[in-house]
């Protein structure tokens, strides 16, 4: 079980509010994701999740009780810090076992059980090194496994992967997605990188300023963003949005085209512009073009697109792929 | 650009390191030689760094005239007790202004180090009275207390400069990984914090050990220790310069190996959180 959910939550730090009032749903099993830019209150969520920040209002409750007053270790959840936090004067095997030990589990199991974690994380072999002779993979591995042996009703994960190289971040992920299917337990992610969220979450949760901007699957956000913030929030390269005669002619007060949205043409389209910087991805091609009254504008092409900085392109929005907001920044369905 | 050192400038510092050090080390030096004198060398004119008839009576008179061992036996209690006692409370109030502080803790640290800066002699009268009344004076636990008291505003500081260099995310997990306050002190920022504990606890010693002023108030004999023991020489036949110097080298022999072989310990530890 790890059904998490948050009611009225709110946290002031003096007169600045923080989380001004959260309402959230974490189902048994799911992946979700919190994501926004920094500043934005979600790792404050997290640690009020975990019992590291003590909530100014609302409760939280963990599996059908109220856990708002627990102390961290009594809410049952395990975990993972962005720094690994690992003790540092003991050995892979001793971090792994110390929440056993804290349980009062003897010896004999919590190696047993220990053993078990670094097998699944391939740790085996390092299980007698301190975490100043790992690698940040292999560190981050440790505090995985740290938190796996609890057996915890919910995983919490802060920025698990930002001190990683961008390979190692890769792989990470796809291990980190490859838990969640094996062990099938809640996890709560905290990142700031909108491609984590995306490809790892079963549900994303978009935040900005301590308010929760969305809530839904990577798809449902990215094809149907509640408002221009989510809109530009979600999706790499970040959606175009535009204001002025054009989005009045839509009926709007900004519209959105996604990069992917935008096609291509050397001779004639809607908005004419002249390529500023192209980026040659072998796969793709990412244009920016400065557009005569909206700034710049980036276009996702083909890898073989024969356009170079310089070259005068027009772009026009595909039909229907064009997101209309209004003047108080929602999504006009 | 990197600051060019020749070999002549390297020999000029090197030179004038070595003279400071000697500049510093000299009264302890010409303790120790003196030491070895005869009274008539110790007292000749003009002064004699070495002495032609060296001597080592002056150690079996002054371990004959006095009872060094139970001098001995005090100091180490005093400076070993006062500094355990100091640590005991000093680890958990250095936790608490590094991890929970409060609005006023940095007020708290500064006024604590401000008691230091207080001539003792302000407190002469007020602490002779306590401990005559309390039954403390003249008692190694009496001792222990003061010095216990007058140190631990050094100790507290030292401490929470360590503590404050521990990542704070590392005592969160082990609060997530369910260790209570005890075992989070216990396991994680003790072992964590151990060069910066032993460095406390070495200068903290010798700050004991080479207390004068209380310990030669505080005490008549039961509880004098070593700082006593040299004074004794002092009176009232008149100063035997010789003798006085053998006492003093016994007094700070002990501290003074001490020191030696743990002085990489105790140069890290004042120095720590320095640069990073």
């Amino acid at each position: 079980m790890g059904k998490i959910v948050l009611k009225s939550v709110r946290k002031s730090f003096g007169e600045v509010h923080v989380i001004p009032s959260v309402d959230l749903t974490i189902e048994n099993g799911e992946f979700v994701v919190f994501v926004g830019p920094s500043g934005c209150g979600k790792s404050t969520l997290l640690r009020l999740i975990a019992g590291l920040e003590d909530t100014s209002a609302g409760t939280i409750e963990i599996d059908g009780k109220d856990a708002t007053m627990l102390p961290p270790a009594k809410r049952g959840l395990a975990m993972v810090f962005q720094s690994y936090a690992l003790y540092p004067h003991m050995t892979v095997r001793k971090n792994i076992m110390f929440p056993l030990k804290m349980a009062g589990m003897d010896i004999e199991s919590a190696i047993k059980k220990a053993d078990a974690a670094a097998k699944v994380l391939n740790l085996t072999s390092y299980m007698e090194r301190k975490p100043g002779q790992l690698s940040g993979g292999q560190r981050q591995r440790v505090a995985i496994g740290r938190a796996i042996v609890r057996e915890p009703a919910a995983f919490l994960f802060d920025e698990p992967l930002s001190n990683l190289d961008a390979a190692l971040r890769g792989n990470m992920r796809l291990e980190i997605t490859e838990l969640h299917q094996t062990l099938k337990t809640t996890m709560v992610y905290v990142t700031h990188d909108q491609v984590e969220a995306m490809t790892m979450a079963d549900k994303i949760v978009v935040l900005q300023a301590g308010n929760i901007e969305q809530v839904g699957s990577p798809l449902d956000l990215y094809n149907h963003p509640a408002n221009a913030f989510v809109a530009g929030f979600i999706g790499s390269p970040r959606m175009n949005l535009l204001t002025g005669a054009d989005a009045a002619a839509d009926g709007a007060t900004t519209i959105g085209v996604r990069p992917e949205h935008l096609d291509i043409s050397t001779t004639a389209g809607k908005w004419k512009g002249m390529v500023s910087v192209a980026e040659l991805l072998g796969s793709d091609t990412y244009l920016h073009v400065n557009v005569e009254g909206h700034g710049t504008m980036t276009v996702r092409g083909g890898g073989d697109i024969a356009v170079r900085h310089g070259d005068t392109v027009y772009l026009t929005p595909q039909a229907g792929k064009v997101h209309r907001f209004g003047a108080d920044g929602k999504n006009l369905v | 650009m990197a600051r060019t050192v020749t070999p002549q400038r390297k020999l000029f510092f090197t030179l004038a390191a070595w003279l400071v050090a000697l500049l510093i080390f000299f009264p302890v030096l010409w303790t120790i030689l003196t030491s070895f004198k005869t009274e008539a060398s110790a007292v000749a004119s003009p002064p004699e760094l070495f002495s032609a008839d060296w001597t080592l009576q002056n150690y079996s008179d002054v371990w004959a005239r006095s009872d060094y061992p139970r001098f001995f036996l005090n100091s180490v209690i005093i400076a070993v007790g006062s500094t355990l006692l100091g640590l005991l409370i000093a680890i958990p109030a250095a936790w608490s202004m590094a991890f929970v502080p409060g609005k006023k803790t940095k007020d708290l640290l500064m006024w604590m180090l401000s008691t230091k800066m207080m001539p003792s002699a302000a407190v002469l009268i007020p602490m002779y009275l306590i401990f005559q009344r309390t039954g403390l004076f003249d008692t190694r636990i009496g001792l222990v207390l003061a010095l216990m008291l007058m140190n631990l505003p050094v100790i507290i500081w030292m401490l929470y400069t360590y503590f404050k260099e521990i990542p704070s995310e590392i005592l969160e997990a082990a609060r997530m990984d369910g260790a209570s306050l005890k075992n989070e002190v216990l396991y994680i920022l003790t072992p964590m914090a151990i060069p910066g504990i032993a460095s406390t606890m070495l200068l903290n010693i010798i700050l004991a050990w080479n207390e004068a002023f209380w310990t030669i108030t505080l005490t008549t004999v039961d509880a004098a220790p070593l700082s006593a023991f040299i004074a004794s020489f002092s009176a009232p036949q008149g100063l035997f310069y010789a003798k006085l110097s053998a006492a003093s080298t016994m007094a700070i022999a002990p501290i003074l190996i001490m020191g030696w072989f743990g002085q990489k310990q105790l140069v890290r530890g004042l120095t720590f959180g320095a640069v990073k």
